[in-house]
């Protein structure tokens, strides 16, 4: 049975939410050579806030691309599951362009790995950035760390920790859900 | 997580419709991949896939080959001209001597009707067929009902027209069993003679007025006059056929709407389709291949996950 506990609430979260932009806007300017990169699933609905926020800040004309990371992964044929993709849209050129990719939670680094190979297919960017609401330390399985980080949590391996994503940037809570309990 | 509910492609029959719907939709995923300026995943980088073609093939066996090398997969091909068959080996013993090799998966195109399903019972591998004489080809009806999608979306309650040489063709078997599974309505056209008998026990109606079947439908396969696999004379003269159940750009004109054509090729020009036909916006033929490989790579990539490493 999972018990959820809120780990960030709705307030922390539009803080963080805000933050990580004026960071991005500090870093990028005008955007003008930035592509903006949800990874999917859930890195899709923080880039969805990211958008809302930025534009209220003045930026228009934002580059911005889902992707899609199933065809990368190392976990194929590795457990009775299929492993189903989700739609990549990408229709925009990455050549020379800095990409910034975008996910929720920051966990064992491997698909952040698999991300780093899929963008690879659409060209070489300049620069490649991580950008993540919540990190879980000591639990990465590579090399892997973020540049934009929302929150550092510290939860034990069989722990979920999810974000609940809203359609406003002042509704989305973090969740523990803990095993055991 | 969905995944299919068979471990080998044999043919359509053997499916759910739920496996047609994952099927296209992993096929629209990897129709993105392959316009990528780099069109190649690492999915399959682990799997190695035989090719076996017992009979002649330009477009399916280049599309195999290329759905297995975008999935990277390492690809053993082999046809039959080239092979100890003409020394006496059976099929099995040859699969065999090819699985020694650490093959996980078979594609096998072969001139006997059920020879991928024997195959399936014989041997411990994967088996794709490419086409079993006159049975089915499981992967071209796939193909052309995922680019029948693309042009209506749902194919529920569309209608479509099958004409040409339906007693040779495993395409319109298959692509039959798979627009029925769909919701289509199905309607077939040919020569009396070019019929199998009993055909509407598929749940298809028949028609031997091509006009009245071209106004009927939204969409129509032509398929090709088998030549090779005729033994008798199934109509007078090329000529007579084409006049009667070729597609013309005068009869396409003369119709009160548009409707898409299909072709799974290879076209004989002139025959059951002129080039201004072919060459027309109407047909989707050139879509159909674009289409094979996504296809091909979704089918591919769906069953390989089947296939677990084990892990000792």
């Amino acid at each position: 049975m999972m018990t959820p506990k809120i780990l960030l609430s709705e307030k922390k979260v539009n803080i963080m939410l805000n933050r990580l932009c004026c960071q991005l806007i500090e870093r990028h300017g005008d955007f003008s050579n930035t592509i903006l990169v949800g990874l999917q699933p859930r890195g899709v609905n923080l880039l969805d806030q990211l958008i809302i926020l930025l534009n209220n800040s003045g930026i228009q004309d934002l580059h911005t691309g889902k992707l899609d990371t199933t065809f990368f992964r190392d976990d194929f044929r590795r457990n009775e599951r299929t492993l189903n993709a989700k739609p990549t849209e990408m229709e925009v050129n990455i050549e020379s362009k800095d990409v910034v990719l975008i996910d929720d939670v920051l966990f064992t680094g491997r698909s952040i790995r698999s991300a780093l190979t899929a963008i690879d297919t659409y060209g070489r960017p300049n620069s490649i950035e991580l950008l993540v609401l919540v990190d879980r330390r000591f639990s990465r399985h590579l090399p892997i760390q973020p540049d934009y980080l929302g929150a550092q949590i510290d939860a034990l391996q069989g722990d979920k920790v999810k974000v609940v994503w809203s359609d406003s940037p002042l509704k989305n809570i973090v969740y523990l859900e803990k095993q055991n309990e | 997580m969905k995944t299919l509910s068979v471990s080998h492609l044999l043919g359509i029959k053997y499916l759910k419709e739920e496996d047609l719907h994952l099927i296209f939709e992993t096929a629209i995923h990897f129709k993105e991949v392959i316009n990528r300026p780099i069109k190649k995943v690492p999915s399959l980088r682990d799997i190695t896939i035989a090719n076996l073609f017992f009979e002649n093939s330009t477009r399916t066996k280049l599309s195999f080959e290329l759905a297995e090398k975008r999935l990277s997969a390492d690809v053993l091909n082999f046809s039959a001209t080239q092979s100890s068959l003409t020394k006496g080996e059976t099929l099995v013993d040859t699969v065999n001597n090819i699985l020694a090799m650490k093959v996980d998966m078979v594609v096998m195109r072969h001139p006997n009707p059920g020879a991928a399903h024997f195959l399936s019972k014989q041997v411990n591998s994967c088996i794709i067929n490419a086409g079993d004489g006159t049975h089915e080809h499981p992967t071209q009806a796939l193909l052309d009902a995922f680019s029948l999608r693309e042009k209506f979306g749902d194919l529920s309650g569309k209608r479509i027209a099958i004409i040409g040489d339906i007693l040779h063709s495993r395409v319109a078997l298959s692509n039959i069993y798979a627009l029925k599974m769909l919701g289509a309505e199905v309607r077939l056209c040919a020569p009396k003679s070019l019929l199998p008998k009993h055909i509407e026990a598929l749940g298809v109606s028949v028609s031997f007025d091509l006009m009245k079947v071209l106004n009927w439908c939204d969409a129509a396969n032509i398929l090709r006059v088998q030549n090779e696999r005729m033994e008798l004379s199934y109509f007078p003269t090329t000529r007579e056929y084409s006049q009667a159940f070729g597609l013309t750009f005068e009869r396409l004109n003369q119709l009160r709407k548009e409707i898409v054509i299909l072709h799974p090729g290879p076209v004989n020009r002139g025959v059951e389709i002129t080039s201004e036909v072919a060459d027309s916006p109407h047909a989707i033929i050139l879509d159909q291949v674009e289409n094979g490989v996504a296809v091909r790579m979704a089918v591919i990539y769906l069953l390989a996950s089947k296939l677990n490493i084990p892990i000792s």
